[in-house]
């Protein structure tokens, strides 16, 4: 497979996850748009890797995995402290900070 | 076709159809259940580009992590409303343009860029050379994710933690 093929996956991914982002209310829902466009950057960074046989470029992808991981987890403990406060998870209502 | 031209397109397939899913079902739930199926194809779209390490990564902590913890928080925020969480989507129209102008505008930056055709060949063991750069070259940014690590764990059990 060419490059490019791979490319493509990742910016089909990413522009679906947008999509995800854009148009779900519920924050859970943003979250995982939001992965789905992690993840297509994933797929770009080890297909640049592997087509310039350059190893330190996949070690790189392993370092943003986790810091992934580590950003759903402080995501979904901010949306569990909203729950608490708010009673809702829906993006709208989140606007405690308006003046 | 070879073996892994239909592999990628099979892959291809799974992966944009469940990611489809997860923006688009009404149940949260399920949705999260998609998007597990879309990470575990993307270890598969990993595996195909030879990163062995990176697909059983990425089974462990997204396939394994991030959906148990998003599980983990729909159950206990429908506990605490009460009702089951549906979800619903609005302006469409505005997300599938805006989606569509990004998607577009990538496309055509992909045709008009130079890019290689064939995957080199890698002699040495991947998984193998990153574990040693990993300790060697890499140590410092190694040992500085472990230290955010612990740093998420301690922001997320400050935050969850019970009211007083």
């Amino acid at each position: 497979m060419p490059l490019s093929a791979y490319l493509t996956l990742a910016a089909v991914l990413f522009a679906v996850g947008f999509f995800g982002v854009v148009t779900r209310r519920n924050t859970v829902g943003i979250l995982l748009g939001i992965e789905l466009m992690l993840n297509a950057v994933n797929i770009n960074l080890v297909a640049f890797a592997r087509y310039n046989a350059d190893i330190v470029g996949m070690l790189f992808t392993s370092f943003t995995i986790p810091i992934t991981v580590a950003e759903v987890a402080l995501g979904l403990a901010i949306v569990i402290l909203m729950f608490r406060m708010k009673r809702t998870a829906v993006a709208d209502h989140l606007d405690i900070l308006k003046g | 076709m070879t073996l892994d031209v239909v592999a990628f397109w099979g892959l291809a397939v799974v992966v944009i159809g469940s990611a489809l899913a997860v923006v688009l079902t009404k149940n949260l739930f399920h949705s999260v259940l998609w998007l597990a199926l879309s990470l575990t194809g993307t270890a598969g779209i990993f595996l195909s580009l030879d990163a062995e390490f990176l697909a059983a990564v990425q089974l462990l902590l997204y396939a394994g992590g991030v959906i148990t913890i998003v599980v983990f928080a729909i159950v206990v925020t429908e506990r605490l409303v009460g009702d089951r969480l549906t979800q619903v989507s609005r302006r469409l129209l505005t997300g599938v343009i805006l989606a569509g102008a990004l998607l577009v505008a990538l496309l055509r930056f992909l045709r008009g860029a130079e890019l290689p055709v064939e995957q080199p060949v890698i002699a040495v063991d991947v998984t193998r050379v990153l574990g040693q750069v990993l300790m060697t070259e890499f140590v410092l940014p190694f040992e500085l994710l472990a230290v955010l690590l612990l740093v998420g764990l301690l922001g997320a059990l400050y935050f969850a933690r019970p009211e007083d």
